[in-house]
């Protein structure tokens, strides 16, 4: 675990502080770091910034555009869309939460040691993932969640499900260079251990592909969070949440109420692109090799 | 057990189990609907009790045909923006073009489609918002004697009917629709087609085109473009699974009467044999689909072929 550790802060950390001088690709990290910390301090802080109770309705005030006393105006039920905006994020950065852990924690494992493994193992896993993976993903969620019920841990499980096969492929196909590499085969005729080949020698050479797997999956697991709430498998309509303020705004768009929409579709719009530039940084910076 | 059912008599319960054949034993039904799967019957709606292969059937042809223009539209669009940014390489427009390709990927296609209803339907009015076509409007399709031949394509059919105005109008109900799921889907093929040029246009056959003093444009899309194409043809097909899912949320977003929004309104019932059914059918369509883009590669590809 130490190695791993080392590894993973030996290349992030410095990393970080050297992103400014790394070209376009260290702004591109730097600007997706920076949405994605201001939206979760934002969802953070939401109990004291946000100007009124987020579930509060009032029927003297119903789809009012923006004003003095409502900055980004009100719903059909009169509830105040700025404070909802803050409030609104949290569940679905749970759900990411979560199932990114999920991913991590059966992806990871399994990619490792079934293509160390080989053979037999190998063929079974490799083929039950390529089959997830060929399915559409949001289809398959939307059977899972609907199936499981509603809760923030169900959804974030049918979302894992769809994406353990990206995890899968990429370490699988890392791990089957790197097992062959001298440096692995001279551990393993020294006589170490596989749990130690595997642990030491080829675990942190994936982290890096790992950690850009695992930041691009917290876009889609975010805009799959916001499918399933679409398609009415959310998981409540008493919390404040940024798909179910879309799915209820559409009732008032053709009145023209554009400002009930707009505001936390941005959000989910923001959220998923900070995530999807680090992504899109990190991967540029780790691969040198890609961008040229 | 939906809520309802609660306060319903128990003989009436026990008759929509031994209608439905949820009263004999687990692996009987499994292999009871693996037969039946194998002869194109995928069992009976929980809602309804109609056979929930025909309701698929009868809602296919306007998810297909959703598909079909949307497809069209994420592959030129893609494609040409990936051309333009490989040739301007590292100017403004193509950081520009990167930076549409990227917004388009982190956009929920719903959020997409309602911002295009609000814009285009409701202040200028000049598409519809939702739905195929007026219900006055649908096309027959070809009349061959007294029959009618119908695709269940409307742009189609009103072409066999002959009828032009139906055609304009089945149009300008699927122009939204097919722009939204179009416009998300179109990123992941101007990204590729953009790497896939940038290698292509360093090549050396392309300088020597270029040396024999051929066009510029002639080069770009004759020569390189027709090299970096077959990724993209690859990646249609693996595209095809995302675009079910995008349809789902699309018809769901424009009441398009497709699978997608079959599902949904299923879903809402917990009807779990339609559910089951749909997703069946749509395993099968994306194999299916994968399958014809293997073959369509190796006749594109004759390197696949030896």
């Amino acid at each position: 675990m130490k190695r791993i550790r080392q590894s993973i802060l030996g290349q992030l950390v410095p990393g970080l502080s050297s992103l400014p001088r790394r070209g376009s690709a260290g702004w591109i990290t730097i600007i997706g770091f920076v949405i994605v910390v201001t939206i979760v301090l934002m969802t953070l802080l939401a109990p004291w910034i946000s100007p009124r109770d987020p579930s509060r309705t009032d029927d003297r005030v119903i789809a009012i555009p923006p004003s003095q006393g409502f900055p980004l105006g009100t719903n059909h039920l009169g509830q105040d869309v700025l404070s909802r905006l803050f409030w609104g994020g949290s569940i679905m950065l749970q759900v990411a939460v979560v199932s990114v852990l999920l991913c991590l924690a059966v992806g990871v494992p399994i990619g490792l040691l079934s293509s160390y493994a080989g053979g037999i193992p190998d063929k079974v896993t490799s083929l039950l993932m390529d089959s997830i993976y060929a399915f559409p993903g949001l289809v398959l969620a939307i059977a899972i969640a609907a199936t499981l019920g509603r809760g923030v841990v169900n959804m974030a499980l049918s979302i894992a499900v769809v994406y353990i096969p990206s995890y899968f492929r990429v370490i699988r196909s890392q791990v089957l260079t790197i097992k062959e590499l001298s440096y692995t085969e001279a551990a393993e005729s020294m006589g170490a251990k596989r749990r130690t080949v595997i642990s030491s020698y080829i675990l942190p050479n994936v982290v890096p592909s790992i950690v850009v797997v695992a930041t691009v999956n917290f876009a889609d697991a975010i805009l799959t969070a916001a499918g399933l709430t679409f398609v009415g498998l959310g998981v409540s309509y008493d919390i404040p949440d940024w798909g179910y303020d879309l799915v209820n705004g559409r009732a008032l768009l053709p009145s023209g109420a554009w400002w009930v929409i707009t505001f936390p579709g941005l959000m989910i719009v923001l959220l998923a692109l900070g995530f999807t530039l680090i992504g899109e940084g990190l991967s540029e910076l780790l691969n040198p090799r890609l961008e040229q | 057990m939906l809520h309802f059912e609660k306060y319903e008599r128990p003989e009436a319960i026990e008759e929509m189990r031994r209608n439905l054949g949820l009263d004999k034993p687990l692996w009987v039904q499994y292999f009871d609907y693996l037969g039946g799967l194998l002869r194109g019957d995928l069992g009976k709606s929980m809602q309804d009790y109609s056979p929930v292969g025909q309701q698929i059937f009868s809602a296919f042809p306007a998810t297909l045909e959703l598909a079909i223009y949307s497809m069209i539209i994420a592959v030129v669009l893609g494609v040409l923006l990936g051309v333009r940014g490989a040739k301007k390489y590292n100017t403004l427009e193509d950081h520009s073009i990167r930076s549409f390709g990227i917004i388009t990927y982190a956009i929920p296609v719903f959020f997409l489609g309602m911002i295009l209803q609000m814009m285009f339907g409701i202040y200028l009015r000049w598409f519809p918002t939702g739905t195929r076509i007026l219900p006055t409007m649908e096309p027959y399709g070809l009349r061959i004697g007294g029959i009618y031949l119908s695709t269940g394509l409307y742009t189609v059919d009103s072409l066999l009917e002959g009828d032009l105005v139906k055609f304009v109008q089945a149009l300008r109900y699927l122009f939204l629709p097919s722009l939204t799921l179009g416009l998300v889907l179109c990123g992941i093929f101007l990204r590729l087609t953009r790497t896939n040029m940038l290698e292509t246009l360093r090549l050396d056959f392309v300088t020597a085109a270029k040396a024999r003093g051929l066009k510029d444009n002639t080069v770009t899309y004759s020569y390189a473009l027709r090299n970096a194409f077959l990724p993209v043809l690859t990646m249609m097909g693996l595209q095809f699974a995302a675009l079910l899912g995008g349809a789902i949320l699309t018809e769901t977003t424009f009441s398009w009467p497709g699978l997608g929004k079959y599902v949904v309104e299923r879903i809402n019932f917990r009807d779990y044999t339609a559910i089951q059914g749909a997703i069946v059918f749509f395993g099968l369509l994306v194999a299916l689909v994968s399958l014809a883009v293997d073959i369509l590669y190796a006749f594109l590809d004759p390197r696949i072929r030896l």
